[in-house]
């Protein structure tokens, strides 16, 4: 029975032409941002979930986040080649989730550098494997070890990319949404691509720190932007208006369990109870927002 | 995440799904029953212990799960030892968790990894050597998250530290709740060979043995399918004040699935002051 099944997946996974391109927005010159959907990744929509996008300077393409699975990241690919001459130099990965960088070998050719956060390769490492099995089983996505591309620049701290005419910043973060997040800033048009340390309309999902992410909400509330790129939702021009629901929604998590735990309750009895005022506020709450509280539960008992 | 699935997609779904039930008890009856009890009866029921855990594991690194005994540990008739597996984990020896007629109640909750979709198994020994058998399916979930802890820096920062939990009023002569916390990476060594450039083994917890006046209450031998920072809730009956003993051990092996070639670890402990 397995047969058939698989040979329906695979064949929904394949694009109808393979130079199909992904839909963009120029966001500010220069900057192209394909929006994703607020979808549980399944073997319908095979990963492609996550916002991603490029940025364009005078002599090298920067690509941040490559999609959900090799055929998402191949039309990515595309939609750079669709929308200008200049190469592909850098390929940077937010984080390690699957739906950011499953797309990576789309873009493996000679002169381009992956970059990501200096532990990003060690969470690929841990989670390679298990998330290839997924891809086969929950995303009808097949994939092969060799689709995983570690970083080959690491970012310790934060690095400056010349793009010509144009200097990236990137920002490694202590654990927040997952322990390998890199942010990406563009000086000239003020721009934060924050991927998944920001999410709007989509409820937040912690696989990092709690305390973490409010400590860098804290210190990213206080700077000043044009436009924050989320990692899901839409770009962002009011920052850091748009930044509380996230901010309300993780301080409410870290109040509720602190409080749980001084109780004396236990992890399978706060899942049930905590932060349920939160459900309407947010897509794909029932999904994600057990898992929060479980992670976030097993943190803050420690305190 | 299926209700979104076409019909045509979800029609042809339902017979792997049936596959992989069958193939739950094939692992079961071919591997794992020959494994830990060839030539023996094991009776398949809900009357000596009960399971509790999620029917979809949100998080795989960190599912809880519960075995509710339903005898009283006298003397004469009690739980001996519980044995857990995770018929698809790549290891799927969960612990075998020891008690005594003290420990009260043979009741121990535990937060495990699952991989996959598998049926998880606790297998009761009486005292008399009658083995009963409860079973539970649960879904591993998708999304981004993995079975390793969110956090493995912070987990390490803390290695060895533990915690005692009790309620705030102990009593004598009936079964008290336990929690011990163990914080510990619990690290699996699964990874990726071609990006391993860092953790290359395993390094877990091995052993936990409580003792209350010196006397054992709960034993837990445990393997990379515990989550990160291992934490067990059981019963012990304090006949009077005393102290909680818990000595922990951990092991690192050469091979994720493998426990021929292994180095003794480090010994934890703990201590607790009872005052019924």
């Amino acid at each position: 029975m397995k047969v058939p099944l698989l040979c329906l997946l695979l064949a929904a996974a394949v694009p109808a032409t393979a130079a199909t391109a992904l839909s963009v927005k120029e966001v500010t010159p220069g900057i192209y941002v394909h929006f994703g959907k607020h979808l549980f990744p399944d073997s319908h929509n095979h990963g492609e979930i996550a916002n991603l996008g490029f940025i364009v300077g005078q002599k090298c393409v920067a690509v941040v986040d490559s999609g959900g699975n090799p055929e998402q990241g191949a039309a990515l690919k595309q939609a750079v080649s669709d929308t200008t001459k200049t190469p592909i130099c850098y390929v940077i990965n937010t984080h390690v989730h699957p739906d950011h960088i499953n797309g990576n070998s789309a873009f493996k050719a000679p002169g381009v550098k992956f970059v990501g956060h200096h532990k990003l390769a060690r969470a690929m490492a841990a989670r390679g494997s298990y998330y290839l099995d997924r891809a086969a089983e929950q995303l009808g996505v097949k994939m092969s070890a060799t689709d995983l591309i570690p970083p080959d620049i690491e970012v310790k701290d934060s690095m400056k990319l010349d793009l010509g005419g144009r200097t990236l910043v990137l920002t490694a973060h202590p654990a927040a949404h997952t322990d390998n997040d890199l942010s990406v800033y563009d000086r000239e048009s003020s721009t934060m691509w924050l991927s998944d340390l920001l999410f709007t309309e989509h409820v937040p999902t912690l696989d990092g720190s709690l305390k973490g992410w409010l400590a860098e909400i804290d210190k990213l509330e206080k700077q000043s932007f044009r436009y924050v790129i989320p990692g899901h939702g839409d770009v962002v021009s009011d920052w850091p208006q748009s930044l509380q629901p996230e901010k309300h929604y993780l301080t409410l998590l870290q109040t509720e369990i602190r409080a749980a735990i001084k109780k004396g309750q236990h992890l399978e009895d706060a899942v049930q109870t905590i932060g349920y005022s939160e459900k309407n506020n947010w897509a794909l709450f029932d999904d994600y927002h057990r898992k929060n509280v479980t992670t976030a539960f097993a943190e803050l008992e420690w305190e | 995440m299926k209700k979104i699935l076409p019909a045509i997609l979800l029609t042809a779904l339902l017979p792997v799904g049936n596959t992989a039930a069958a193939e739950d008890e094939k692992i079961w009856n071919n591997v794992l029953k020959p494994e830990y009890f060839a030539q023996q009866a094991i009776q398949e029921s809900d009357d000596v212990i009960e399971l509790d855990a999620p029917i979809r594991a949100e998080d795989p690194a960190l599912v809880p799960f519960k075995i509710t005994s339903k005898i009283k540990q006298s003397k004469d008739n009690y739980i001996k030892r519980i044995l857990v597996l995770v018929d698809n984990n790549p290891f799927p020896f969960v612990g075998d968790f020891g008690f005594t007629p003290d420990s009260g109640k043979a009741d121990v909750a535990m937060r495990i990894r699952v991989n996959s979709n598998s049926n998880i198994r606790a297998i009761a020994e009486m005292n008399d050597g009658k083995l009963v058998m409860t079973k539970k399916f649960v879904k591993a979930s998708g999304g981004c998250s993995a079975p390793i802890g969110a956090n493995l820096d912070e987990a390490m920062a803390r290695l060895g530290k533990m915690k005692f939990r009790l309620e705030d009023q102990v009593k004598t002569g009936e079964p008290n709740q336990v929690q011990l916390m163990i914080s510990h990476p619990n690290i699996t060594g699964m990874q990726m060979d071609q990006i391993t450039r860092f953790i290359k083994r395993s390094h877990f917890v091995k052993d936990v043995k409580v003792t209350f006046n010196g006397k054992p209450v709960f034993t837990a031998k445990t393997d990379i399918a515990i989550s990160a920072d291992p934490n067990f809730r059981f019963y012990f009956v304090p006949d009077k004040a005393g102290e909680l003993k818990a000595e922990v051990a951990d092991t690192s092996c050469e091979l994720p699935t493998k426990r021929d070639v292994c180095t003794k670890g480090d010994v934890y402990t703990e201590t607790f002051k009872v005052q019924p």
